[in-house]
């Protein structure tokens, strides 16, 4: 602990300042609209977002962009919603839906570039990739904070952060994955693998768009009183953490067989490095994962008076849960590797999207919020 | 059992390829229980499956996957299997905390795949200080063993590692005793035990029997509360299998208020019970609001606000007889109470449901073609409710009802209190449907300009009574040919026609008309007649409401566009109630709305057990995954060689980024 705060450089403490300032801020302005637990989240979240920062210092400057991009649509709102409509810079850049918008836009690009790096070998192209995801990223994530302000433009009691219906959870699924496949990046020194991840990224983005223009799902809706829960706030960031971080572990092992079949495989990473990838991905998903299926089961347990009673939802998340033990099992104390486990995550992954969409679909329950 | 037996079945047991295989299983088992919607009444499964396999389902416990017995079964021996892994890995995982293993002899250390010899001229003491320093600063604790002409530094970092192996699988152990103690298992056995039968909601209305009584020590359960404004219980249900046991409660609560409160948009924000809660024991009361997400714990028990329910409102209804003999009998107001049944005619009355107030969309709506550039621009901006038109609105306090008759077959009928307007145009809504799966098909009766239904009712039996039509032909005619004498054939041919038009609507109403031209009209001339009869009944109706107001003695209506248009949907109205089926059109006139609350209550002893579990499952998978096991020995011989090698119990890229670092740093050392 000593040793890590000794590393910290000037940057380090401004930026901690900064977040403590944004916090205490934040509790003086808004602690009226907050009950113990929702102050005990925004406590909890200065060192989280302080740790992260200074555990892996690009996120710093993110934070710094986000924060800057959501005080500049905040600010032009001056508290009208209406102002959306009229201010040019509101309409065309600001507001929630046009940031991410360009979110989806960038993103796109992003994966474009990843391809173009990869195939031509190209390390410009490849870094632009790289700016180009970060970008995305500030964007949508400034986009998820001007929405949180505006539903409490549209009223104090509709106001909620966004994570509580489908739309809102996809943007946070894409900006969740690409953080974590950014911090990989970062760790392995490699761009190769961003031309896969994005896919998953660009799948996303591309339901986004479906679902807002044919669906009209972008709309803030207000919180029914079964999702009007301090749990739902920590539970659903956590859930969304362990997909994103299986569906990066799906595309690595793709690239993964793609690799071993020698297609591509001069030009991605050794497949040492797109195992332990796999490997690190998983790992993480998993310890998300049981902690957001705990913290649902801590929800249920108040909501409907039984921490687990066999929805189907539920029942889906326990067996995505198993799968990802089993994976680690066999990985771990029987020491398989090789593309078995390559094919496993990939498949993992379709297990996941059912458990995240098609239990909505075809299943029916109490998660019905989620319905498409 | 010989020894040996015992042996191979712990062998078995605490195998992990037991383990996985009853994972495997218990996924399987769960998503059956996904995909067969569970604790249905069984007629839908006997509907979807068939007589073949229902009762073959049945037998395995398909409607009721996870209360299954062999489901259970698979529950208890993964408990097992992982409580025998434990005790079985767990000495050699401390052993492995707690030992440094400095006796490593050299031999084995060059069997490390990761090891490097190195030469040193310090003297062993200050190299073995200065590498002992400087594995500490790296997080290392460190041994030193003193040998024959050699010294071993033999040290470890991360032996949280296996601690998490035990935290993890104690979890699991944990939240499966809690888990099974709040499940099915405890209620099987007191049913067993104490010879206790679920009954049937049916024969709870008359008596509770003792056989499906439970008492309040029941260890855990799970069960349901209804209680109706201004009343009090201290029954909670429980559903078995297809039956019902009743569960004595230790408090008795009463319900003081029900309270929905909504957005603009209608969506649901907050739903509160206030109650009194009387501890049965003590006598003592107390005072609480339970909603949704804010439960309230008494006594050991949890009360949830699970849903609400009408809890027996009362109702003013009135009927307007519509079957062919208006005159008779003028029916008598009736008082109905929601849930409740009365005869009605030859059929039965069902009261269903009440609602006091219902938020519609009371848009026109209006297709507006959209381009896509539209479209983008209203996806941009604000994720607020664009303006789309939609405009919400309480319309008022609805009912519904069936109509059964003798044979047993129902029509649900959904009648609204006030007038909607629609189109500009103030009606009274009453949706009927003939199957549940069916949408409500509304018929729109229009009221008067003082907001009253009486007028249509008055202008229909008039306009289809018998007797009167002869006079409303005559007045019709009289008002299209004002200036005929009373032998004019135009006048005379005008009248039979009416009246022949107004028998054949008070038959079936348009669609008699219709049938009529079709049988009797050559193709090419059907528009227009059908515009004549047309004509002609609008004419009648208008005249039909003048004799109306004359008999009541109120003045004749001026005619504006607006009361031709009340004409008209009158007309539309007699016309759809030959298909409304009821015999009287039920006008709700009054109500006193009782709500009722449904809780959900619990004991469940385990729910402790589970969280307590979760907490160390989590701290142990944190453990397992993200602490590294890491050990280090650096034997130093008197002769300046140095053997330096590492292992890790899980073989990582950063494993090796470690070896090396390290490496190269004890390299610098020297
Ligand atoms: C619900 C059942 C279980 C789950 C979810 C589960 C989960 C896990 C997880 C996530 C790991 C982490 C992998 C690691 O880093 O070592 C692990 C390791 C392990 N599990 Fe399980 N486990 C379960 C049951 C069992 C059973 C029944 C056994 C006994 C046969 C077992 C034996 C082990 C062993 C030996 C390890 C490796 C520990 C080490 O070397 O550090 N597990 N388990």
């Amino acid at each position: 602990m000593k040793r890590f705060l000794h590393t910290l450089r000037t940057m380090d403490w401004l930026y901690g300042a900064g977040l403590l300032a944004l916090g205490v801020f934040a509790w003086v302005r808004y602690d009226h609209h907050m009950d113990i637990f929702e102050e005990a989240i925004l406590l909890s979240s200065v060192p989280a977002f302080a740790w992260l920062g200074w555990w892996w210092k690009p996120f710093q400057k993110l934070a710094a962009a986000v924060l800057l991009l959501s005080l500049a649509g905040i600010g032009l709102y001056e508290g009208d919603l209406a102002r959306a409509e009229k201010v040019f810079l509101l309409k065309y850049i600001f507001s929630s839906q046009t940031l991410i918008g360009w979110m989806c836009m960038l993103f796109f690009f992003a994966n474009g570039a990843y391809w173009l790096g990869l195939l031509r070998k190209s390390e410009f192209a490849a870094g632009s990739g790289t700016a180009l995801t970060w970008c995305a990223i500030a964007m949508g994530w400034a986009g998820m904070m001007v929405r949180w302000h505006e539903s409490y433009l549209i009223g104090a009691d509709v106001g909620h952060i966004p994570v509580s219906n489908l739309y809102e959870v996809f943007v946070l699924f894409c900006l969740i994955t690409s953080l974590i496949y950014l911090y990989y990046e970062g760790v392995y020194r490699t761009r190769q693998m961003g031309a896969f991840v994005m896919l998953v990224v660009s799948a996303a983005t591309g339901f986004l768009l479906w679902y807002a223009f044919t669906r009209g799902a972008h709309e803030i809706q207000p919180l029914i009183p079964a999702l009007q829960s301090y749990w739902m706030k920590i539970h659903v960031p956590a859930n969304f953490v362990g997909y994103g971080a299986f569906a990066i572990a799906a595309m690595v092992g793709v690239a993964y067989l793609l690799a071993a079949r020698g297609v591509l495989a001069s030009r991605l990473p050794s497949l040492t490095v797109l195992d332990d990838v796999m490997y690190r991905a998983i790992a993480i998903g998993f310890a998300f994962f049981t902690l957001a299926t705990i913290l649902g089961a801590l929800w249920a347990a108040e909501a409907w008076g039984t921490y687990w009673q066999w929805d189907p939802k539920e029942t889906w998340a326990l067996i995505v849960w198993l799968n990802y033990g089993a994976w680690l099992h066999m990985r771990l104390t029987k020491g398989l590797r090789g593309p078995l486990l390559a094919w496993w995550a990939v498949m993992g992954l379709g297990v996941t999207t059912f458990a995240f969409l098609g239990v909505n679909m075809f299943l029916s329950g109490l998660h019905s919020y989620g319905a498409l | 059992m010989p020894n040996s037996t015992l042996r191979a079945w712990y062998e078995l047991l605490s195998s992990m390829r037991f383990a996985v295989s009853l994972l495997t299983v218990l996924s399987i088992a769960s998503i059956i229980g996904t995909v067969v919607k569970q604790h249905e009444p069984f007629n839908n499964y006997l509907n979807q499956f068939g007589p073949f396999w229902f009762p073959l389902f049945e037998s395995l416990g398909l409607y009721g996957v996870y209360n299954a017995s062999w489901f259970l079964a698979i529950l208890v021996f993964l408990l097992a299997s992982t409580t025998l892994c434990i005790i079985r890995q767990s000495p050699q995982m401390l052993r492995e905390m707690k030992s440094f293993r400095t006796h490593a002899r050299e031999a084995s250390l060059r069997q490390f795949a990761h090891k490097e010899n190195f030469l040193s001229a310090q003297p062993p003491a200050t190299l073995a200080a200065a590498a002992s320093a400087y594995l500490t600063s790296q997080g290392f604790r460190v041994k030193e063993d003193k040998r024959d002409g050699a010294r071993l530094l033999a040290a470890k970092a991360g032996s949280a590692n296996r601690l998490g192996y035990l935290l993890a699988h104690g979890g699991i152990v944990v939240i499966l005793v809690g888990g099974l103690l709040d499940g099915n298992l405890p209620l099987r056995l007191l049913l067993a035990l104490e010879d206790k039968h679920p009954t049937t909601f049916a024969q709870l209305r008359e008596a509770i029997p003792a056989q499906a009584r439970l008492s309040e020590g029941t260890l855990s359960f799970r069960g349901n509360l209804f209680v109706p404004e201004g009343e009090r219980s201290s029954l909670a249900t429980l559903n078995v299998d297809d039956g019902v046991l009743v569960q004595d409660l230790p408090f008795e609560l009463a319900l003081e208020k029900f309270s929905i409160e909504h957005y603009t948009t209608g969506a649901p924000k907050r739903f509160a019970s206030e109650v009194i809660i009387t501890d049965r024991a003590s006598g003592q009361s107390e005072r609480h609001t339970i909603e949704v997400n804010h439960p309230l714990t008494f006594k050991g028990l949890t009360i949830y606000q699970s849903s609400f329910d009408d809890g027996g409102s009362s109702l003013e209804l009135l009927p307007h007889r519509l079957d062919a003999n208006t005159q008779a009998t003028p029916v008598k107001a009736l008082s109905a109470t929601v849930g409740t049944q009365q005869p009605f005619g030859d059929q039965t009355l069902e009261i269903t449901s009440f609602r006091s107030f219902n938020i519609e969309n009371m848009a026109d709506t209006q297709s507006t073609s959209q381009t896509i550039f539209s479209t983008l621009q209203s996806r941009m901006g604000s994720a607020a409710r664009h303006d789309d038109g939609k405009k919400f609105v309480n319309v008022g306090p609805n009912f519904q009802f069936k109509l059964r008759d003798a044979a047993g077959q129902a029509r649900e009928y959904q009648n609204y209190m006030l007038p909607i307007t629609q189109e500009g145009r103030a009606f009274m809504l009453s949706g009927m449907r003939t199957s549940p799966n069916e949408n409500f098909r509304y018929l729109r009766m229009p009221v008067d300009e003082d907001g009253r239904i009486e007028s249509f009712f008055a202008l229909r039996n008039t306009l289809l009574n018998e007797s009167a039509r002869h006079e409303i032909a005559r007045r019709f005619a009289k008002s299209s040919l004002p200036k005929a004498t009373a032998t004019d054939p135009m006048l005379t041919g005008l009248i039979d026609t009416a009246e022949r038009t107004l028998s054949l609507f008070a038959k079936d109403g348009f669609t008699a008309v219709g049938g009529f031209i079709e049988k009797n009209v050559p193709a090419d001339e059907r528009e227009k007649a059908a515009d004549v009869f047309v004509k002609i009944l609008n004419g009648c109706a208008w005249e039909a409401l003048q004799w109306v107001r004359e008999k009541a003695a109120q003045p004749r209506l001026e005619f504006t566009e607006p009361r031709a248009q009340y004409v008209r949907d009158a007309l539309w109205a007699m016309s759809d109630i030959f298909h409304y089926g009821a015999p009287a059109y039920l006008q709700l006139t009054g109500f006193e709305e009782v709500r009722a609350s449904v809780f959900q209550i619990t004991r469940s002893p385990g729910q402790a057990w589970v969280f307590l579990g979760s907490l160390l499952l989590v701290a142990g998978v944190y453990f397992m995954l993200f602490v590294r096991e890491r050990r280090a020995f650096v034997l130093i011989k008197d002769s300046g060689d140095v053997l330096f090698a590492m292992s890790a119990n899980r073989k990582t890229l950063d494993f090796e980024n470690a070896f090396v670092l390290h490496r190269d740093a004890l390299k610098g050392l020297l």
